[in-house]
């Protein structure tokens, strides 16, 4: 038997463990490679450990996942900058793995320690690394090479840099999909470490490659591509080199392709840009907003207000708006839920006049459309409607589509309604909103849905901060309070609930006054005595009870301290004699908080 | 009828090029002695090489995969280059043999309490995925759920030199555990009684670290196959899988049920992409569902589905998100005057396979082969008569619901030729362009045994198609040589040579040529 001193059993323990059959004692014993290293020190972690790890590299694939971050941030346990080569060896296996998120993992890895290595070490250790893994017999090792380049070449001499752009270039016609799709996700990367002269020779060949490829997934990452290579090229360059290309994806034959460029356009847009996005891209965006295929029409309509902002009023009301009239009543829901969901930041682009000459009929239209996603995307971006277009206006319009949402048959379009019944209130004023929305903030405190019943407490006190603790006093408490009486447990409940959110926005006095009674008198929980059949099922809730210990723990600090003794702690002292265990229990803690606020106070 | 052996749509003479095959057994797998009783959970249900056709797998009823390699070129690599001259001129006369590798339980019965249903384990359909590191990769599918698996050596480990030994050291040839108590149990005065990972924080490492400690010596004694389940696609069909599907860009697979085809990354289990939906919005207008459904082998963007009136639709994934319109529609038009009630029933499809090229598609039906030209979809460029002996029979066949049975086919590498099974154990490969070769064998160890058996015409050296045309009336007058419970449905060319591998029941069997 080993001989071992008692305070390195653990780690012994640790160690034995990276081989345990156990795949959790193996994975806890991984995460803690750097004790281990450090217990070992950093000569015998260069010689031994690193050695064994790279060896022992056919575990569970979380287990290699483990490895490949610890190996990342490895530097300092074998003995710094200067031997970050020997974690290379390790990390080029995992390199090499069939599962996409190890091999991920220890690109990431390889990548943030060549960040640390010297320029000659670069040479010496990573770039035949990055050459050895583009040449691996199996696709895995070319793929994860891809990732590579951007770290190896900027450190090489200009032999080398030759043979790994050539490299690279080979990579991109590698028979395997996976590797040109890899190739191609790591261009841009690549090209930023490129000079200006390769640039345009080399890394533009290899773009072209990529943009004829007959796999569209292999396309759809050369699309990705071309905002960051766009980016890097003088913008005449970008006209004559990348522009093309981009008028030429968004005719291609794929959905998915016109879907990417529809989602990067705005991105191009910026690398070519205003006044060729103007003459050129205009165009082609026009045509990927009226598609064939409703995923494009999708990713267009969302960035109508993008793409507005670089056109100007006048572009976008010659050729933005029509489509935009056509797309709000498009066939497909979620186009016209993406249109409704940025069609308001085109308001303060369009200037008043258009707005409300143009643009204000679809957003009506909008406004009444069947599908309450659209409605609700709407009403989300109300206070930017209302800056442009006045109150009144959009009063008339809005209340209608509310008041029908709030009663929709589906109980998430009430809660998202909830949710922005706020942002009305302060949009539409005191005085309007008592008229119309007052009563639906009631009637949802008794909504079948718990979710509403919560949200709806919340809604109140949002309101009352908004308004203000008298307007509360006058439009919500006394009804709150009413209905405390109400037969159903559940209701009650909620009630008490929104009492409580209410206190501390309504302030010490009116919590004394008003809140306080109602709740000592729920603390006994009597229904009224008209309810026959609910005293004869069970006198007195318990969840209502305990419930109430809870609530007046959260009065202690908002009420007068001789109240608390006079009042509230008489009436837990009477819960904690309850039958109920919970009821007890809560009013036990509601007690000890009394008595820590007495001590402190 | 009877006198018509196949090749109906090719009137040419039998190319020089490719004469026709003579086809021989070469090996059997799970072989029956007589009277041995079949075991139901036996009977192959899926047969597949890979692409490089160096591994074949199959699936059986009872949720199993089996995986066979091939072992008369294995071993030329295995060892140095100058057996491997030695052998070169052996090898290639030499026909692919396989043996067994591994198999593994893949799918298990279970039950879908939400709509008490059992969901057999039976295997589907087997696909082969790119090999990578050596190890093999399958996707396997039972009606409901698709599972991907990976077959690889592992090695196997003999642990030695830990910190902590294990009390008993005759157990020293299994993997340690320091979960065992003892060891633990003579430190609790150490107070490291619990999981002992609690090192202090302030505990001191010394520059050189400490020498005691050591790393466990592992020690490769062999290796072991292991296969294990990395994804399981689920919960996306509410109809029956009846295929599932690779697409070329090795990243994504479809998988076909009677009204639906999802599209799924290989590496995305929780998500799928609904891309074919034949559902009509009142189930009672249902006239049609799907068969069968096939990636092109190279186009990414291209798929086939087949239907049950008789209809194959290729689709274009660029078109549209959900592709209910399809690109290309190939339907060979009725004969008037020759309706029946069973027409429609025959002419349902049960499975297309695309050719090597990407420019065919075969289909079969109840009592047909057809090959399309994807460019032409006015009707087959050929059709051949599997069985036409049974067609006066078709009602016999109604009542025994064999008029239901589901028969695959299969295209060799070159396209040259197609095969498919029939009864009796029998299948039947045929020339596919301007050749009239078409060949009856039967799936035991004496393939052509009917025909030497043919007392009428006992020379070989007559010509094959005589000798064929001979060969099915005999069978047919035999009255009760065509035994319907002995079909065979699923058989397999392998890709690049001469081989055929088809299920008969329990056994698997290969021939060459």
């Amino acid at each position: 038997m080993a001989m071992l001193d008692e305070p390195l059993y653990p780690i012994a323990i640790l160690i034995d463990e990276l081989k345990n059959e156990d795949i959790q004692l193996r994975l806890n014993s991984i995460r803690r490679l750097s004790t281990i290293a450090r217990a070992l020190g950093e000569e015998r972690t260069r010689k031994e450990l690193i050695p064994f790890l790279s060896e022992n590299n056919d575990d569970d694939d979380e287990v290699l996942l483990a490895m490949a971050e610890e190996l990342g941030v490895f530097i300092p346990y074998v003995g710094g900058v200067e031997y970050a080569h020997v974690l290379l060896p390790p990390l080029e296996t995992l390199c090499t793995v069939e599962e996409t998120c190890v091999r991920d993992k220890a690109v990431e890895s390889l990548c943030r320690i060549g960040l640390q290595m010297k320029e000659s070490e670069i040479v010496d250790w990573f770039v035949p690394l990055a050459k050895r893994l583009a040449a691996g017999e199996w696709f895995t090792a070319r793929v994860s090479s891809c990732g590579l380049f951007h770290i190896a070449y900027p450190s090489s001499p200009d032999m080398l840099k030759a043979e790994l752009r050539s490299i690279y270039g080979q990579l991109c016609q590698d028979d395997m999909p996976m590797v040109r799709r890899s190739a191609a996700s790591n261009l841009g990367k690549f090209a930023s470490t490129v000079e200006q002269s390769h640039l345009k020779a080399d890394v533009m060949s290899m773009f072209e490659d990529l943009t004829h490829d007959d796999q569209d997934s292999v396309r759809l990452l050369a699309v990705e591509g071309c905002a960051s290579l766009g980016k890097l090229l003088e913008p005449s360059e970008c006209v004559s080199h990348i522009l093309p290309v981009i008028i030429n994806f968004s005719q291609d034959k794929s959905w998915r392709v016109r879907y990417m460029v529809a989602n990067q356009l705005y991105e191009l847009s910026e690398a070519v840009g205003p006044e060729t996005t103007r003459s050129e891209l205009v165009p082609a965006y026009v045509r990927l907003l009226r598609d064939n295929e409703a995923e494009v029409r999708i990713a267009a309509a969302g960035k109508v207000t993008k793409f507005s902002q670089i056109l100007g009023p006048e572009l976008a009301i010659q050729h933005i708006l029509p489509c935009v009239k056509d797309l709000s009543s498009d066939s497909s829901q979620h186009v016209r839920s993406a249109l409704a969901s940025v069609i308001m930041g085109m308001a303060p682009v369009l200037r008043k006049d258009a707005t409300i000459e143009q643009l204000l009929p679809i957003f009506l239209s909008l406004l009444k459309d069947e599908f309450p996603d659209v409605r609700l995307n709407i009403i989300s971006k109300l206070d930017q409607v209302n800056q442009v277009i006045g109150i009144d206006l959009l009063s008339q319009s809005l209340l209608p589509a509310i008041v029908e949402l709030a009663e929709d048959k589906h109980w998430r379009v009430r809660l998202a309604i909830i949710e922005y019944i706020p942002l009305l209130a302060s949009q539409l004023g005191v005085r309007f909103f008592d008229d119309k929305l007052g009563a639906l903030c009631m009637q949802w405190l008794e909504d079948k849905v718990f979710s509403i019943r919560d949200a709806a407490a919340n809604n109140l006190k949002r309101l009352a901060e908004e308004f203000g603790p008298e307007w509360a006093m006058q439009h919500i408490v006394p009804q709150v309070l009413d209905n405390m009486n109400n037969p159903h447990y559940l209701y009650r409940m909620t009630f008490l609930h929104a009492i409580s959110l209410l206190s501390p926005v309504m302030g010490a006095d009116i919590t004394f006054q008003k809140l306080l009674p109602v709740i000592i008198n729920a603390s006994k929980d009597r229904p009224p005595v008209a309810f026959v059949t609910i005293i004869l099922c069970g006198f007195r809730v318990p969840n209502i009870k305990f419930n109430v210990a809870k609530v007046l723990q959260s009065f202690l600090p908002i009420v007068d301290s001789s109240v608390v003794e006079k009042t509230i702690r008489p009436c837990l002292v009477e819960l904690t004699e309850d039958p109920d265990m919970d009821v007890r229990y809560f009013a036990g803690q509601a007690l000890q908080s009394c008595d820590q606020l007495m001590i402190s106070g | 009828m009877s006198g018509k052996g196949g090749g109906e749509g090719s009137a040419a003479m039998p190319s020089p090029l490719n004469p026709p095959h003579e086809w021989k057994f070469s090996q059997v797998f799970g072989e029956r002695t007589a009277g041995e009783e079949v075991q139901e959970a036996d009977i192959i249900s899926a047969i597949e090489f890979d692409k490089s056709g160096d591994h074949l797998a199959t699936g059986d009823r009872g949720g199993r995969v089996v995986l066979f390699e091939r072992s008369d070129v294995k071993e030329t690599m295995q060892y140095g280059s100058r057996r491997d001259l030695e052998k070169l001129d052996y090898t290639i006369c030499r026909h692919p043999e396989f043996r067994y590798k591994t198999e593994f339980q893949s799918h298990e019965p279970e039950f879908d309490y939400l709509k008490s249903l059992e969901i057999e384990e039976k295997i589907n359909k087997i696909r082969w995925c790119q090999t990578a590191n050596g190890a093999l990769f399958l996707l396997s599918t039972n009606d409901k759920t698709i599972k991907f698996w990976k077959v690889q050596e592992k090695k196997v480990k003999r642990l030695s030199e830990m910190n902590v030994d294990p009390p008993h050291t005759a157990r020293n040839d299994r993997i340690t555990s320091s979960t065992i108590s003892s060891p633990k149990a003579s430190l609790t005065n150490g107070g490291y009684s619990d999981r002992p990972h609690n090192l202090s924080n302030d505990f001191k490492f010394p520059p050189g670290g400490f020498p005691s400690l050591r790393l466990p010596m592992v020690a490769c004694q062999g290796t072991s196959l292991a296969s294990r389940c990395r994804r399981i696609y689920t919960h996306a069909h509410d109809y029956h899988i009846n295929s599932i599907s690779n697409n070329s860009d090795g990243e994504t697979f479809i998988s076909a049920d009677d009204l639906r085809i999802n599209l799924w990354n290989l590496e995305i289990s929780s998500q799928s992409f609904n891309i074919v939906d034949v559902k009509p919005a009142n189930m009672e207008d249902l006239t049609e569902v799907i068969t069968s459904s096939e990636f092109h082998p190279s186009q990414c963007n291209t798929l086939a589905y087949s239907s049950s009136k008789g209809s194959i639709r290729l689709i274009d994934l660029r078109q549209s998100a959900l592709c209910d319109n399809h690109s290309k529609l190939f339907e060979e038009h009725e004969t008037p005057g020759s309706r029946s009630f069973f027409t429609e029933i025959i002419a349902s499809i049960s499975d297309i396979k695309f050719s090597k090229d990407g420019r065919h598609i075969l289909s079969r039906d109840y009592m047909t082969l057809k090959l399309w030209d994807i460019n032409m979809n006015s009707g087959p460029v050929a059709s051949f008569q599997v069985h036409e002996y049974l067609r006066p029979k078709l009602c016999d066949l109604y009542e025994n619901d064999s008029i239901f049975d589901k028969f695959e086919c299969c295209l060799s590498g070159d396209g040259a030729r197609v095969a498919t099974g029939s009864y009796s154990n029998l299948f039947r490969v045929f020339g596919s362009f301007g050749s009239n070769e078409a060949t009856t064998l039967e799936a035991s160890k004496n393939p052509m045994r009917k025909q030497v058996a043919t007392p009428a015409k006992p020379m070989r050296s007559l010509t094959r198609s005589i000798r064929r045309a001979a060969e099915i009336p005999r069978v047919d007058a035999n009255g009760n040589s065509h035994n319907l419970s002995s079909k065979l449905l699923h058989l397999a060319w392998h890709p690049s040579e001469n081989s055929i591998a088809c299920a008969a029941a329990n056994s698997l069997y290969m021939y060459y040529a």
